[in-house]
């Protein structure tokens, strides 16, 4: 059922297309190499980055001198650079970190200082009645912010998306269904055994996210780091929230949580999220009652007309971290192999720095790549709301999905290749087609049969009543 | 910015969003009485409303004086509005609503602006999809609204599961049963959270009927499988948890109204009813807006709806004309206790006539025996024993309720009588 796989030898073999192995396969197709990107699952971002805040960070609170502050530094920069040409939405609501009692206020200052080590400009310390004039539906009593000006929000997807398509366009391969089963180095280049045939490659790039330690397990016979999966659970709400806030809302971090946060979301909805409960299972993103009305709860202590607000849509997201706090992020020349590792909760703001930080590893030891003078630039959907939608152009065929204004054009192009959706889910992260309040009341149907053959999971099991 | 409202230039003189029971027959109407450019802008491909999706009897019998299915009932309420002269425009959708009787709507020919003079909303109501319901469980194919299995059976001829369970014991939730059985789908059980069916005598005998077998007290706490449902955890009346294997859920009833063109918009929206604020004639916040059918308030038949929009046809045809006022007091009417749900309309265009809305529809949230009381500047002004049950339709004639009222507002209120 699936095409054969490509027998030539590739330069790199990056596993894994969460957003990290997106971003990964993007630079090194850039840098010049020959590139083949395998995934287990049907679709893209199936793993960890399926559910995240879709904020891009600064990293004005991340660990002074640590590597993931540099990725996301750079991250951040990188995404600002390339946003436009590759049709990547990008808001700047600014963030406020808020105190609501003084023990709370008395830790603000610290916060600024970090983001001034961190290189964080504009971070500054405002009273309450600021506070209060930039977000006047905010609940009573808090007592002073932190304001950081370039916290910024994207669509958690399109980016991804937009650097694996970048990556496809300039003659990189992509294989979904397959997964890793055994590698064999020998005489400087691996031989994967995948599901899907052998692949050869000359390096390997790890980038298997909440499988990480396994598949290191598996082809090196060792890994350095345990994937402990940590469960984050989000409610979304309707649309007609968004007007009651203005920037993303973050807590004082404690010691044990960076805490719940209250955000704008580019395509126009409020999420409140997230949850923080460690697990075993790195698959189960099962939401709970108790959790979710908990985190109502929380969202109409911050912002009290949020509770006559509906509920659109609750989810959660696994984040794959480890024993440790930092990333896990390690080449092993000897095996020509590049571990990514416990990217925990930052990875949509680091990917592309991370994907740089990888190069650099590569290049100490690997072969020397020409790049790629002018490279490809992707079409990707815009489904933000602060720019023209398909809707708004002649042309769409019909509305399929009325909540979210997803036009039958978008469904069609989302099922065709390069990276044709396979899944609901993925369909969905690509279009945002039954998204939104409704939740498939009305396009279900349409859906399934526009999908009919495209699923391997078929929306309609059957249907001979007629 | 254009203002459409009192203007001979604008586009048409009415435009109805919706093209359900409500909508067409408000349009209907409105040209009957002699109001020339008429047009319904609907989403789908087909006008009809919900009924178009319902294949099953019987719908017709207040409007046509016979039982016809809803496919049937759908395609006779069209030829009706296009006989009438209204222009219906399907496979358009209505974006955005702008004060000044300003639309901004999308069709394949992409984004335009039209206007009108008034505007009729009739979007209708949609059930409670699973997120709000704050379901536990994993997010597997086979989770589904009654209206999404009904557009999938009798639309498309598609199966989207063999063995589900069914949640809710509302009207709609024995039309999902009747549903199923057109496809060979075969229902494992229904469940009930309180202790009696919601909808009226004899649907539950009907379920038992068919051997789909109605479980009361029993919540659904929750949903289990990967790629598709597997089985569902529920709490039974004794507090014991079962786990029952089963490849889908159909979520029904839970009714709200679709409401995010005024709730996105400026149209006030009342939290209780989940509609918008109207007064006796369905006029909205902003009067260049009517509002009519199951937008008012979960929920109600087709034969209503299309009742009370031809009403609203006739409100609207006399506001055209002049003939409705908009100065004056205002009379509010508010729901004060968690028994009485919502009331509607929400406000009353004082003086109070014989035109615009004659009762005060009602509902209430739980099943209760003891007294309605209706409050004016904590006086009782209104009093009535009754026996009331969640979703079903109560009316208080609104003239009992106004009175010789000048304004101010109303509270009602339930005091219930232990037995």
């Amino acid at each position: 059922m699936f095409a054969p796989l490509d027998t030539n030898i590739f330069d790199i073999a990056v596993v894994g297309t969460g957003v990290v192995g997106c971003a990964v396969a993007r630079r090194f197709t850039l840098e010049g190499a020959r590139v083949v990107v395998i995934e287990k699952a049907s679709d893209i971002l199936d793993g960890a980055s399926k559910g995240n805040s879709a904020i891009l960070h600064t990293g004005f609170d991340a660990p002074t001198g640590s590597l993931e502050l540099s990725c996301i530094r750079e991250g951040y920069q990188e995404y600002a650079e390339i946003h436009r040409e590759m049709g990547l939405p990008l808001e700047k609501p600014g963030a406020h970190v808020i105190a609501w009692n003084d023990e709370e206020a008395a830790q603000l200052k610290q916060i600024v200082a970090q983001a001034n080590n961190n290189g964080v400009t504009g971070v500054e310390l405002i009273d309450a009645g600021e506070l209060y004039r930039r977000e006047p539906n905010l609940s009573e009593h808090a007592v002073a912010a932190v304001v950081v000006p370039d916290e910024s929000i994207i669509d958690p997807w399109s980016a991804p998306y937009a650097y694996l398509k970048q990556s496809l366009e300039n003659g990189a391969a992509e294989y979904r269904n397959c997964e890793v089963r055994s590698g064999l180095f020998d005489n400087g280049q691996w031989l994967l055994e995948t599901s899907r045939g052998t692949l050869k490659s000359r390096y390997v790039i790890n980038c298997a996210g909440l499988y990480g330690d396994t598949l290191d397990e598996t082809v090196l016979g060792e890994a350095e780091f345990k994937i402990k999966t940590r469960k984050g659970q989000f409610v979304v709400f309707d649309k007609a929230a968004a007007k009651l806030i203005n920037s993303i809302l973050l807590p004082v971090p404690t010691e044990h949580t960076k805490g719940i946060v209250v955000t704008r979301t580019i395509f126009g909805n409020v999420l409140v999220g997230p949850t923080a409960e460690d697990q075993e299972s790195r698959s189960d993103a099962s939401t709970d009652e108790n959790a979710l009305s908990s985190l109502l709860a929380s969202a109409s202590e911050i912002i009290p007309a949020l509770s006559s607000v509906p509920v659109t849509a609750v989810y959660a997201g696994l984040r794959p971290a480890t024993e440790r706090k930092h990333y896990r992020i390690k080449a092993r020349p000897d095996r020509n192999w590049i571990t990514v590792g416990g990217i925990r909760s930052t990875g949509l703001s680091s990917a592309l720095g991370i994907a740089r930080h990888v190069f650099g590893l590569y290049s100490k030891h690997g072969e020397r790549l020409n790049p790629i003078v002018r490279p490809k630039i992707p079409n990707v959907p815009w489904l933000a709301e602060n720019g023209p939608r398909d809707w708004q152009h002649e042309g769409h065929g019909e509305i399929v999905c009325h909540c979210e204004l997803v036009t039958e054009r978008e469904i069609k192009s989302a099922l065709a290749e390069p990276l044709a959706a396979q899944s609901l889910s993925g369909l969905k992260r690509q279009t945002r087609a039954t998204m939104g309040r409704c939740q498939g009341f009305y396009c279900s149907a349409r859906l399934a049969e526009l999908t009919q053959e495209h699923f391997d999971a078929q929306l309609s099991v059957g249907g001979d009543h007629v | 910015m254009s203002d459409a409202v009192n203007s001979a230039a604008a586009n048409y003189d009415v435009i109805v969003i919706g093209g359900g029971p409500a909508g067409l027959s408000a349009a209907t109407e409105l040209k009957r009485l002699g109001v020339s450019r008429v047009a319904v802008i609907e989403r789908e491909p087909i006008a009809g409303g919900i009924p178009r999706h319902c294949g099953h009897s019987p719908f017709g019998m207040r409007e046509f004086m016979r039982v016809l299915s809803g496919p049937q009932y759908a395609k006779k309420m069209v030829k009706v509005t296009l006989d009438a002269g209204v222009e219906v425009l399907t496979s358009t959708s209505v974006v955005e609503a702008m004060p000044g009787g300003r639309l901004i709507i999308t069709s394949n020919k992409g984004l335009e602006e039209k206007t009108a003079r008034r505007i009729v909303i009739a979007t209708g109501v949609r059930e409670t999809p699973r997120a709000p319901r704050m379901i536990s469980g994993t997010r597997p194919l086979g989770v589904l609204n009654t209206g999404a299995l009904q557009s999938m059976i009798y639309l498309k001829n598609q199966k989207p599961f063999e063995r589900p369970v069914i949640v809710g014991t509302e009207l709609v939730s024995f039309s999902a049963i009747q549903t199923c059985r057109h496809a060979k789908i075969r229902p494992v059980a229904m469940f009930e959270e309180s202790d009696r069916v919601t909808a009226r005598w004899p649907t539950a005998e009907f379920a038992r009927l068919v051997g789909v077998p109605v479980q009361l007290k029993t919540r659904l706490l929750e949903i289990r499988g990967n790629e598709r449902t597997s089985a569902v955890v529920v709490l039974d009346h004794n507090g014991v948890k079962h786990t029952i294997e089963c490849d889908g859920v159909i979520l029904t009833g839970q009714f709200t109204p679709d409401v995010s063109l005024a709730r996105n918009g400026h149209l006030a929206v009342d939290p209780a009813s989940g509609g918008p604020v109207v007064d006796q004639f369905g006029r909205c916040s902003d009067p260049a807006y009517f509002a009519t059918g199951n937008i008012l308030r979960p929920v109600e038949t087709a034969g209503w709806c299309w009742n009370e929009g031809r009403k609203t046809g006739r409100w609207v045809a006399n506001d055209l004309a002049g003939k409705l006022s908009q100065q004056g007091r205002k009379l509010q009417i508010v729901t004060g206790d968690n028994i009485v749900r919502f009331a509607v309309p929400q406000r009353i265009q004082l003086p109070y006539g014989t035109a615009g809305m004659q009762d005060l529809q009602l509902r209430f949230s739980k099943s209760a025996k003891g007294n309605l009381v209706a409050l004016s500047d904590n006086k009782v002004v209104y009093k009535k024993r009754m026996n009331v049950h969640p979703e079903r339709r109560f009316l208080i004639p609104l003239s009992k309720i106004v009175g010789s009222r000048e304004g101010g507002r109303i509270e009602l209120r339930f005091s219930e009588l232990k037995e």
